[in-house]
């Protein structure tokens, strides 16, 4: 079967610093992907070159075995590929519905429809209730984004991610700041879509990286130094020298 | 973008039911209230025997058109045009030098006026909206005076000088627009349509993706849109809006010249917009009927008219950075 995502030798300096120094990887459908890595490992970097944000300057990124590697950030989305942000990216001005309605109305018809109110559209605001309610959050719907807590804000951008009805899912730090909580519930939400949705997680939290992930691939210093199994990552001794350390007695 | 807490403890909004914000009524309501009180203008000039007002209040329509089709773009796409006024002007002189060789008739200057707005808008928007911030105003800055340096050196239609009309446009063959009460309907009749275009225009589909690249053009990438082209599309619209403006304009002062042009006029149709609240469609009109009224009213006491409006400005921007639809909104209990 073809891997629904392929990175072949990809390359990206910041000056005289190799952040992305030779990735290649493979993710098959349906796999839950985890890469894990020390800050300033290049994890962010690899994410936005993987989702057009950021050109690579050698190597190149298939999808379903097609060639984007200059395919800019909203053909990707077209294609079926969805991104969470680190640092949460929402717009604060609209409210929590009209944000997802519009991840929804991106991929059903055309936007260049000057009339008509797009707020009273049944099938848009019905489409975003539904991934609201998957992600625990239906009841917020009303609200200006911007009110919303830390942890809903990541909820949000869970349910806009699912809202764009992806093929493979590129989640980049979703744990990152939320309290343990909020972290269950993005847990639990992340079992739901396992083994249903194709998934590249980009994490710092070990806890929640080893409970979920099928594969996991460990990147220090823009190089993949392992991956495997998380019974194999664990093991290996590399990756425990390099980065698990006293970090591998919390595990 | 009031930071005034608000409604965490809203009405839980049943999530069957869209959200239809009660707030967009009352701008109906407050909409209907302005354009019913400029509809009385001329009513109140053949009272007071004072036929100037209705001239006068005609110019602070076509203003306000102008002011309107601005925050189009500023309030909602938060794309600072520093050259809008070059718009106004292309209606202007399609008017001027039309008529100039005998072609007199309304439809084909508005015809001629949009359509060198929406090439110009085309042409100048591709390459502005390729930058941001600063330099999307230092573009479209530049623009604008190239625009106002052609039209001063075309000395066939009065360079420098300006031209004067020798009558207003016709409409299908009649001098309607003659009377002064008619020009005053038809602006505000023009004005309120455009009004209410604008209105349905972002609560559209593409209206909420436009708001949508103001508030974080990334997202809006991610989620599978490409900014340029919604934003390039509403300041084409917004360019011919403006056209249509100077249209009216050209027939309400009989005079053309490359002022209407100039930056100065740009900068003002900003202060219209933020005086009158950015993103409120409304707060534009409102606004310049506030500045043309100020002008005409502060320069009665002082040739330095202006310096009594900045001050005003910066009394607004400070208080409310709303505009003065801003502070309606709040005085009358909502925004809360």
């Amino acid at each position: 079967m073809t891997a629904r995502l392929e990175i072949r030798s990809l390359h990206k300096r910041f000056g005289a610093l190799a952040v992305t120094d030779g990735i290649s990887l493979d993710i098959a459908p349906g796999e839950l992907h985890a890469i894990i890595g020390p800050n300033g490992a290049g994890k962010t970097t690899l994410v936005a070159q993987l989702s057009g944000q950021l050109a690579p300057d050698s190597g190149q990124v298939l999808y379903d075995g097609r060639d984007i590697t200059h395919m800019d950030m909203a053909g990707r989305v077209h294609l079926g590929m969805a991104r969470s942000f680190q640092i949460t990216t929402i717009l604060h001005g609209f409210t929590v519905l009209q944000n997802v309605a519009l991840a929804v109305q991106a991929r059903k018809g055309s936007s260049f429809r000057f009339f008509g109110r797009a707020d009273a559209e049944p099938a848009l605001n019905a489409a975003a209730i539904g991934y609201l309610r998957q992600v625990g959050l239906a009841e917020r719907a009303g609200d200006v984004a911007r009110n919303l807590s830390h942890g809903e804000h990541r909820q949000m951008e869970f349910a806009i991610a699912l809202a764009t009805a992806p093929r493979l899912l590129l989640l980049d730090e979703p744990f990152a700041g939320t309290g343990r909580q909020e972290a269950e519930q993005l847990l639990a939400l992340m079992r739901q879509i396992k083994g249903k949705q194709t998934t590249l997680l980009v994490e710092h939290d070990m806890n929640a990286v080893f409970a979920l992930a099928d594969r996991i691939s460990v990147l220090v210093y823009g190089r993949i130094i392992a991956t495997g199994t998380p019974g194999e990552i664990r093991a290996n001794a590399e990756v425990r020298a390099a980065y698990l350390g006293e970090e591998d007695a919390a595990c | 973008m009031s930071d005034s807490p608000a409604p965490t403890t809203a009405p839980p909004a049943s999530p069957a039911a869209p959200l239809r914000r009660p707030r967009l009524f009352s701008r109906g309501a407050a909409a209907l209230a302005i354009f019913g009180l400029m509809a009385l203008v001329p009513l109140v000039a053949h009272l007071s025997d004072d036929p100037f007002l209705t001239v006068a209040f005609t110019r602070i329509l076509v203003f306000a058109i102008a002011a309107l089709s601005l925050d189009l773009i500023l309030g909602y796409g938060a794309l600072v045009s520093f050259g809008h006024a070059a718009y106004v002007g292309f209606g202007a002189y399609a008017v001027a030098i039309l008529s100039r060789h005998g072609i007199t008739d309304i439809f084909v200057h508005l015809a001629a006026g949009i359509g060198v707005a929406v090439i110009f808008a085309v042409l100048t928007g591709a390459i502005a909206l390729r930058t941001r911030g600063v330099y999307f105003i230092m573009i479209t800055l530049a623009f604008g005076q190239m625009a106002y340096f052609f039209f001063t050196s075309l000395s066939a239609y009065g360079g420098d000088d300006g031209i004067s009309l020798r009558g207003r446009s016709t409409v299908l063959g009649t001098d309607l627009l003659a009377h002064n009460s008619v020009l005053f309907y038809v602006t505000l009749g023009a004005l309120v349509g455009l009004y209410l275009l604008a209105a349905a225009v972002v609560n559209s589909r593409f209206g909420r993706v436009l708001a949508g690249t103001r508030e974080d053009a990334l997202r809006m990438q991610a989620i599978g849109f490409r900014p340029f082209r919604y934003q390039l599309a509403a300041f084409v619209i917004a360019g011919a809006m403006a056209s249509i403006s100077g249209v009216l304009l050209a027939n309400q002062a009989e005079f053309v010249s490359p002022a209407y042009m100039s930056w100065h006029r740009s900068g003002e149709l900003i202060v219209m917009v933020i005086l009158g609240g950015i993103g409120t469609l409304l707060g534009g009109v409102v606004g310049a009927v506030v500045v043309l009224l100020l002008e005409e009213w502060l320069s009665v006491f002082t040739t330095h008219w202006r310096m009594g409006l900045g001050l005003v400005l910066i009394l607004v921007v400070l208080f409310s950075p709303k505009g003065i639809a801003g502070l309606f909104e709040r005085l009358l209990g909502r925004g809360k």
